[in-house]
């Protein structure tokens, strides 16, 4: 039988030519999540120029007030404006989430190849790896705010460092299974710089999954900037926050439930955003991963 | 085996010896005058030099480790800067709401996660497998107490089925311990619950392709029997090991639960102790979660022969 070409209908042609080639097809889920997450990150940035209210005033007249009129989610018990408020706090949010991803990773990276590629200060810094790990995230970072001061820096700074030694892990990882290929063992032999092997050819390999695991972090930066402000570690309250501005409405909770529950579910959307886009970003950069897990 | 077992209890002591040292460092190598930051913004002079004493601040810094690891090895965990009482007795006093509220957290969640996991595995790629996924997602997603206010929204200040906040201690009033430690666990577990069941359908599913399950399911076994006797003891290493892990987890969510419920552990200890900044209450709440995660995963994996007589070491 003679192969016969299907007849393509204008329409079919044209959604072929916008689609992504197959491997980067996702489901709609990712897109959503990418859309939301573009709404969060837009409406934080553009905060200034559209809150209808300073999300600093204070109206002592209008303390807790419902939502709806004038005030669209209502007051705090300070009287300021909540929309205003929820909307603003993302910018820190988002920023102490961006920072620690970046600079975790960072540093992540340096440690991960000193770790992977020497043998002699491997054993050292696993160990202290190691142990960093068994102290929990959220007491470490407590701790070290309380001993810093609570500012924006310190805050990311707090985060930071009981994420290192995951990032750390993870590059061994890669750079111990790479320093064996023959490539590597090539470019030895032909008398490469130990930096230029480590720069050009074992660092790439890293990649792929430290941007996913930078999204990780993004998104576990964010929530334990929550936790701290919550539990009174955070950055101080002249700066919303949604952590917070949740910590500031906790006491009146049985009075208005949305004080807590408006900038949680922003900071609870835009976490389950910034994940799903990571496990899309690890499905398509790494289809070993996916086998591994699924 | 014997072998094994010490050398895995010896790889403890420098993981521990590392934590003790951070902690120390941690305090000296702060930005600033260690003693002023303890002593609060309104200090005066007086104030500030007295903390210095009272804590060795003085010395050069090896003998201020010297005298302090000694003090350690010998359970002297320092005294509070604010209440003045010895560290040691205010974690005991603390201590048995936070081990009871653990507890019930983690038989809650192992009882809810391992049959979600074996479920979502058993059916996979069904909307059984994209529900407990997308429980698991949501889990990671929201914050701890987030969770606590709406639970506590609803099944308290709503329903009014349990009590808003508030502990008590098994030992006088069982029935009265349970009805108030629910809703704090089951905030808890759910950051837990979405860890386990993850991990035990990645396990599980990998099990579900070998041969012997095949070979059970040929023969004629009965589907209960396939997914627990000879699937989930299989695949039970790596869920234990997610457990173990997992505990720090658990430790960071008991700090916060417990202030949203009203519970008078360790985690509001931590809490007012960061708020007065007491900090030899926060090192020994440090050391002492670090050695428990430490413990527990020892015991986990010395646990892995008894799970997989596979194991040999």
């Amino acid at each position: 039988m003679a192969k016969t070409a299907q007849p393509v209908s204008a329409s079919q042609w044209f959604l072929g030519a916008l689609s992504l080639p197959r491997k980067w097809r996702v489901g709609p889920g990712p897109i959503i999540a990418a859309i939301v997450l573009t709404v969060i990150v837009l409406s934080a940035i553009f905060a200034p120029y559209y809150v209808p209210f300073d999300p600093m005033h204070m109206e002592s007249t209008k303390r807790l007030q419902p939502p709806g009129g004038e005030y669209i989610l209502g007051t705090d018990p300070f009287g300021r404006d909540m929309f205003s408020r929820v909307v603003t706090g993302g910018r820190i949010s988002l920023l102490i989430g961006i920072g620690a991803a970046v600079i975790s990773v960072f540093f992540g990276l340096l440690i991960g190849l000193v770790a992977g590629f020497f043998r002699m200060a491997d054993a050292i810094i696993m160990r202290i790896m190691d142990s960093l790990m068994s102290i929990p995230a959220i007491l470490l970072a407590i701790a070290l705010v309380s001993l810093s001061g609570a500012s924006v820096g310190s805050v990311i700074i707090a985060i930071t460092i009981p994420e290192i030694p995951r990032v750390v892990r993870l590059v061994r990882s890669v750079v111990l299974s790479a320093r064996e290929e023959p490539y590597v063992e090539a470019a030895t032999a032909l008398g490469s710089s130990m930096p230029k092997i480590l720069t050009k050819h074992l660092m790439p390999n890293t990649m792929a999954p430290l941007i996913v695991q930078g999204t990780y972090i993004c998104a576990s930066a964010i929530l334990i900037e929550a936790i701290l402000s919550f539990l009174g570690a955070g950055v101080s309250t002249e700066t919303p926050t949604w952590g917070n501005i949740m910590a500031e409405g906790r006491d009146y909770f049985q009075i208005n439930p949305g004080l807590i529950f408006w900038p949680g579910l922003m900071l609870s959307l835009c976490i389950l955003s910034i994940n799903l886009i990571g496990d899309t970003a690890r499905d398509l950069l790494d289809p070993r991963l996916k086998k591994r897990e699924a | 085996m014997l072998g094994y077992i010490i050398r895995r209890i010896l790889a403890v002591i420098p993981v521990m010896l590392i934590v003790a040292i951070f902690v120390f460092l941690m305090l000296r190598l702060s930005p600033g005058d260690p003693a002023a930051i303890l002593a609060g913004d309104s200090a005066t002079a007086a104030q500030i030099e007295k903390i210095r004493t009272e804590l060795g601040l003085n010395d050069p810094l090896h003998i201020q480790f010297i005298t302090w690891m000694g003090q350690l090895l010998q359970g002297d965990l320092g005294t509070s800067l604010i209440s003045k009482t010895g560290v040691v007795d205010m974690i005991a006093n603390r201590i048995n709401p936070t081990i009871n509220l653990a507890l019930m957290t983690i038989i809650i969640s192992v009882l809810l996660a391992v049959p979600m996991g074996v479920a979502a595995a058993w059916r996979h790629r069904t909307w059984v497998d994209y529900l407990v996924m997308s429980f698991s997602v949501l889990g990671f997603s929201i914050p701890v107490f987030v969770i606590g206010y709406i639970f506590m929204a609803i099944f308290a200040l709503g329903l009014g089925w349990f009590p808003v906040q508030g502990y008590r201690a098994p030992t006088e009033d069982f029935f009265g311990f349970l009805l108030r430690a629910i809703l704090p666990s089951l905030t808890l577990a759910t950051i837990y619950v979405a860890l386990i069941a993850r991990m035990t359908r990645a396990s599980m599913l990998e099990v579900l392709g070998e041969d012997y399950i095949r070979t059970a399911r040929a023969k004629g076994v009965k589907e209960n029997s396939v997914l627990f006797r000879h699937a989930l003891r299989n695949a039970a290493v790596p869920i234990m090991t997610i457990i173990g892990i997992g505990f720090a987890l658990l430790i960071g969510g008991v700090v916060v639960t417990e202030s949203v419920f009203n519970i008078p552990g360790i985690g509001r200890l931590t809490v007012d102790a960061i708020l007065a900044r007491d900090y030899p209450v926060i090192q020994a709440i440090i050391l002492l979660t670090a050695g428990i995660y430490v413990l527990i995963n020892l015991l986990i994996d010395l646990s892995y022969t008894l799970l997989d007589p596979r194991i040999r070491y």
